[in-house]
């Protein structure tokens, strides 16, 4: 009878226990599954939708329809044929390159000067950045227009009062070069916060008695910044850089609101402008898709560096 | 005082100058901004610049919130931010835990989905989500702009989230269980109390991030009294060739002081959300 009871109990207890276990076990599914649900839905429809589309005849016509024609791989084939890709493409990363270089360059001196001023200027640059920072985009395209207007923008008086030449009714928006080149300034100018503050926090961690010994060694501060600082802030500056890559190469409003609709030809578009005139206004959804499925994939391309360092973090931390 | 001891102060003050001057070159478009929004007509147009309203006039923001659509699509972005971070933050709270705090198979996937969705080009999707949602008669209706939104909000919550969680110690939680508490009362007792300021500022980013959204809500939303203030104001110009510049900054002036005020004060504690884990170790 007592043994009969025992075991019963040991049981139940036992149950108990596998119970405690699986709910444990079930716990982070449970607290994952609505963000995978809703992600699920919203993300990995359409993506299956981008990849049908892209074999499929698909303008307005279709989309009333809500049916496309299959053309097979025929929108890539339209796409890859087209010269106008590849020369938006070559620009593109052009326009990257440059576009980064300079963020993380001037962001990276921005950083030490920083380190360097008195605490009253490190105090009021660093309120000006996070100012700056938190500058909406479309807002930050209008002023930029405004200051940069042929008739009397600030930019054309500034640049003459400086004697820098005669700037009077310049027109920025005259040739591909000026208007990318704006667009840069821009860009440029609204990541360099980011970028600055974030190397900033970077530099607190570059151990100042190793600086100070190597001051006293003699090494000249730009021998102290490749040997010292710059190891240091190796991993940021990493991660900086190919977030402003994937940024920079994907980006959409500055230019397409700065340069403006109107001034918007095949000689100078970037990515997500190509795609944007040729499948959306054009309504190619098709050949749009086409061009989107290879845009995702050259930044997946690029961000495979980012991502597996960042899940890296993620799993250290546990 | 020594030679040297000039000469250092000399260098100091150069490298002071030099900050200035960069503070002046990086804020002088929000100065100008804001400059121009109350300057009288004459002022903006003249071939001289004014650098100081001193005689400042209201009529340019009276103009730009008497233009049309103006209050409709505040309204439009209200509604839309509030409802995507509502519902964005209570799931990404789970998800965060479920990261911060348990060890499960295929954590490493929904990581890698977590960041990955960040990285994707918003124009890239652009295509799919208008035709899906066209489909859906969703297209020209904030409920579809809602929930292209959560899709990118979502993920950026989650994995700031998580980041708070980790700055609070698992001791806290083990003790309050061993005292006999339940799940449940520890996450309202313990864990809800102390990420409160993680919510507020991860509510406060992902309402930035949302407010700003332009190409979305470009794309999906036609009719001018459904957009949200950011297309709003991208459409401020139209085609004239006589620019209101006054209202133009002043109307950028109002987009931009709500998102302004909010992020002057999260700053701090989220700045570093995308490249958390490399900064501070």
């Amino acid at each position: 009878m007592a043994a009969a009871a025992e075991t019963t109990l040991h049981r139940s207890r036992r149950r108990r226990r596998f119970r405690d276990r699986a709910f444990r076990a079930s716990t982070p599914y449970a607290l994952i599954a609505p963000v995978v649900a809703v992600i699920g839905v919203i993300l990995a429809y359409p993506l299956y939708w981008l990849v049908k589309l892209s074999t499929e005849k698909y303008g307005l016509f279709e989309l009333i329809q809500h049916k496309g024609v299959s053309v097979g791989l025929r929108n890539f084939s339209s796409v890859l044929h087209d010269s106008v890709f590849w020369r938006t493409l070559l620009r593109t990363v052009v326009f990257t390159a440059v576009n980064v270089t300079l963020t993380i360059v001037l962001g990276m001196l921005i950083a030490l000067l920083l380190a360097r001023v008195s605490t009253y200027v490190r105090v009021l640059l660093s309120s000006g950045l996070v100012l700056v920072w938190s500058m909406p985009v479309v807002v930050a395209v209008q002023v930029f227009y405004w200051m940069t207007n042929f008739e009397n923008g600030v930019v054309n008086y500034a640049l003459t009062q400086l004697h820098l030449g005669d700037f009077f009714h310049h027109d920025w928006y005259a040739s591909t070069f000026s208007q990318l080149s704006l667009v840069t300034v821009l860009i440029v100018w609204g990541a360099l916060p980011f970028v600055a503050i974030t190397l900033y926090a970077g530099l607190a961690q570059v151990p100042r008695d190793l600086v100070e010994a190597a001051e006293v060694d003699g090494a000249r501060p730009w021998r102290v910044f490749l040997d010292i600082t710059l190891p240091i802030l190796r991993p940021i500056l990493l991660i900086l850089t190919s977030l402003s890559i994937i940024w920079d190469f994907g980006v959409f409003t500055q230019p397409y609101l700065l340069i403006g609709q109107s001034k918007i030809t095949s000689g100078n578009y970037l990515m997500s402008i190509y795609l944007f005139e040729e499948g959306y206004f054009k309504s190619d959804f098709g050949r749009g898709a086409a061009i989107s499925i290879l845009m995702l994939l050259i930044v997946a391309v690029l961000s495979v560096a980012y991502v597996r360092k960042m899940v890296r973090i993620g799993e250290a931390a546990l | 005082m020594s030679a040297r001891g000039r000469r250092r102060r000399a260098r100091q003050a150069g490298w002071n100058a030099v900050g200035l001057a960069v503070f002046v070159v990086m804020v002088f478009p929000v100065f100008w901004m804001i400059s121009t929004a109350f300057k009288s007509n004459d002022q903006i147009v003249g071939l001289n610049p004014t650098w100081f309203p001193l005689h400042p006039t209201l009529s340019h923001f009276r103009e730009a919130i008497n233009k049309p659509f103006f209050w409709e699509d505040v309204k439009n972005s209200l509604i839309v931010v509030s409802v995507t971070v509502a519902i964005s933050i209570v799931l990404a709270f789970l998800a965060a835990i479920a990261l911060a705090r348990y060890k499960f198979g295929g954590r490493k996937l929904f990581v890698v989905l977590v960041i990955g969705i960040q990285m994707l080009p918003q124009a890239g999707l652009i295509i799919p989500l208008y035709v899906v949602l066209a489909r859906y008669h969703q297209v020209n209706a904030l409920s579809g702009l809602i929930v292209t939104y959560m899709t990118f909000v979502l993920p950026f919550c989650v994995w700031t989230l998580r980041g708070f969680l980790l700055g609070i110690p698992k001791e806290l939680e083990e003790s309050a269980m061993v005292d006999g508490s339940t799940r449940l009362g520890v996450f309202l007792k313990i864990l809800l109390p102390l990420m409160g300021p993680g919510l507020v500022a991860t509510s406060v980013f992902a309402f930035i991030t949302t407010w700003n959204e332009y190409i979305f809500a470009r794309v999906l939303l036609n009719d001018q009294s459904k957009q949200t203030v950011t297309v709003w104001l991208s459409y401020f110009l139209g085609s004239s060739r006589h620019t209101d510049w006054g209202a133009l900054m002043a109307a950028s002036t109002l987009t931009a002081i709500p998102v302004v005020v909010f992020f002057l004060l999260v700053q701090r504690r989220i700045a570093f959300g995308l490249t958390a884990g490399a900064v501070k170790g």
